[in-house]
């Protein structure tokens, strides 16, 4: 079974920023691999070390930036990765979850993975669709937000666990080819070894240009267009205590007991 | 062809509050574009579902009886086909677990521009929604191109819809192939377990600001020293340093105390979800922007590692 892991490099906004037109200015942003997929990593790669799996690939959407983000994953135990760009992307404020799925399907088309592993979301844009948009398109079957897999090699059948709001659990089976989309929590990502690292090195990122996956420039047009962003206006009359750390934790307790909370 | 249908959500036989909240984010647009609001709830109790569903504003409801749970196959056919009848402007669907599971194939299958997680909807000559980036750090617009579109409303952003409407109730027969390549075989409560955090009246919770598991006696040692009831936002739960019992949040607990602390946490929507109706929030956060300070009513802008010993201190 060959695993298909998509990968993306997400930008975190620092402490303190600033919004240039409707962007973060790129200096407080900094780059990593999108926490729900380093869950979906690190179940494909655990598929593979038990068994069922014999190879696992990544794709990431991402400029050349982005191979250090991948080459985490490469470290981590996945075999090899794709990496999908395209000059005319770099001006796409906000991509689209269609263009993403048009993207994804070629690599599917390519790869023909057996299952293909998705973070629920990414923390950036937070969309929360590809996986399921891409699924729906492939003409694969898919299950979104799960926490638990237990794959059965003899039936073909992803027998999952969907995690529902407020602490209910949803029992599914999925028969493969699927596209499961990974909630955190499934697992306990390992930490990239030193060895690791540097078998990363030597692994392959084939980078691929819209040419490469016989699609037009078409297939990328954004119909989303992001007209602005702002600091978010605080809905509450929050009282900051100044000062020290004793001098604040002085008034916090004084508040406490006010509250009579504790004494 | 100025329409608006909205798809409610129900689980284990009970309406979900998103569905009555949609009603109102769909009653908004269908005044902005000057059309119909039509309701589609679909498997389980059709009929009782919709005899709720039908308050003021809603225009047609459309029910379609197959499937007793929710399952992604019937939901996607369901809104194709009912998509293919009404033709309407835009489709709101919630932006919950299940919502996520189905609303991105119906828009693909439907070919319509998809934007998730809406906290504002705007019509006017175009659909115009308000989402936010980078974990609530940043809110933007998005003009959304096309004639058809689909959008996810974030839950708890529009009020319930409320009053006695009178809508027009029909059953849609929506040709669904039951065929489906997934099948729901149960649920399982999880979370259960010594505490029940939602009974506690003071509740001091951490995030993943404590960085390190080594790190968390020292919260403990405040949990002592106030007699609070020790919570925590995903990330410490994922990590299994606490049980799955003490996260708040969207998967986890609702919990309403007196006093909620929150120590490095962010304040992502998914655990607001969870916290939101604590009478008094207190957050500390190195973080001057982050979001949970939007929702607090009394801050430290600080280092947990110098303001926790110092409040420990206050109560020994
Ligand atoms: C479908 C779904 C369901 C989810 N359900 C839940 C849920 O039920 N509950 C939940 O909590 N999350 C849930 N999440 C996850 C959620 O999106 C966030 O990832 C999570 O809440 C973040 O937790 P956090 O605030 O502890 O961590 P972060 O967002 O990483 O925040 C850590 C904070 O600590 C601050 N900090 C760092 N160091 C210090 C220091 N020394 N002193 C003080 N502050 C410091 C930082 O400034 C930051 O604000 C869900 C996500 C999805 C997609």
């Amino acid at each position: 079974m060959k695993v298909l892991v998509t990968v993306k490099e997400v930008a975190e906004v620092a402490d303190d920023f600033e919004i240039a037109g409707t962007e973060v200015d790129e200096r407080y942003l900094e780059y990593d691999l999108n926490e729900w997929d380093d869950y979906a990593v690190e179940e494909a790669v655990q598929l593979k070390e038990d068994g069922p799996a014999d190879e696992v690939v990544t794709v990431t959407v991402g400029p050349e930036r982005s191979e250090e983000t991948i080459r985490m994953a490469l470290a981590k135990g996945a075999d090899r990765a794709v990496r999908v760009w395209d000059d005319a992307l770099e001006d796409v404020d906000l991509l689209d979850v269609e263009t993403k799925t048009n993207l994804l399907k070629a690599v599917v088309e390519a790869e023909d993975p057996d299952l293909v592993l998705s973070g629920v979301q990414a923390g950036d844009d937070a969309f929360g669709a590809t996986g399921v948009s891409l699924a729906d398109e492939i003409g694969f079957q898919w299950g979104a937000v799960v926490n638990a897999l237990d794959y059965d090699d003899e039936e073909n059948v992803a027998h999952v666990h969907r995690e529902l709001e407020g602490g209910v659990e949803e029992l599914t089976d999925i028969d493969l080819p699927a596209v499961l989309t990974i909630q955190t929590g499934i697992n306990e990502p390992r930490y990239a070894s030193l060895r690791g690292i540097r078998q990363a090195q030597s692994k392959e990122i084939a980078p691929k240009s819209l040419d490469d996956l016989g699609l037009d420039s078409g297939s990328i047009e954004s119909d989303l267009d992001l007209t602005s962003m702002y600091e978010p206006e605080s809905e509450s009359d929050v009282e900051i205590f100044d000062g020290d750390a004793s001098e604040t934790a002085g008034k916090l307790a004084e508040v406490l007991t006010e509250l009579g909370v504790a004494e | 062809m100025s329409d608006i249908l909205a798809v409610a959500e129900h689980r284990r036989g009970d309406l979900r509050d998103v569905s009555y909240e949609l009603l109102t984010a769909g009653r908004q647009l269908a005044d902005e574009t000057g059309g119909d609001l039509h309701v589609a709830v679909v498997s389980g109790d059709t009929e009782s579902f919709a005899d709720d569903l039908n308050r003021e504003g809603v225009d047609a409801i459309h029910t379609v009886a197959d499937g007793e749970e929710f399952n992604h196959d019937v939901y996607a056919q369901a809104v194709e086909a009912l998509h293919a009848e009404l033709d309407p402007e835009v489709v709101v669907m919630p932006n919950s677990v299940n919502g996520l599971d189905y609303a991105p194939a119906v828009a693909n299958r439907l070919d319509l521009p998809l934007v998730t997680d809406a906290v504002a909807l705007d019509y006017d000559d175009g659909l115009t929604v308000t989402r936010e980036m980078y974990g609530s750090k940043v809110e933007t617009t998005v003009d959304v191109a096309g004639d058809q579109q689909a959008v996810t409303i974030r839950g708890a952003e529009w009020p319930a819809a409320e009053g006695v409407g009178d809508a027009d109730i029909s059953a849609f027969d929506a040709d669904i192939d039951a065929d489906a390549g997934s099948t729901v075989t149960g649920f399982e409560e999880v979370g259960g377990g010594d505490v029940d955090i939602s009974e506690a009246d003071f509740i001091v919770s951490i995030g993943r600001g404590i960085e390190e598991e080594e790190n968390l006696p020292l919260i403990e040692d405040l949990v002592e020293a106030t007699d609070a009831t020790l919570a925590s936002s995903r990330p410490i739960v994922d990590n299994g340093w606490l049980p799955k019992n003490r996260q708040v949040g969207q998967s986890g607990k609702v919990v309403t105390p007196t006093v909620y602390l929150a120590i490095g946490i962010s304040g992502a929507v998914q655990h607001v979800a969870g916290m939101k109706g604590a009478d008094n929030i207190v957050a500390v956060n190195t973080d001057p922007n982050a979001p949970i300070f939007d929702i607090a009513d009394y801050g430290i802008v600080g280092d947990l590692f110098e303001v926790v010993p110092e409040l420990i201190e206050q109560f020994e």
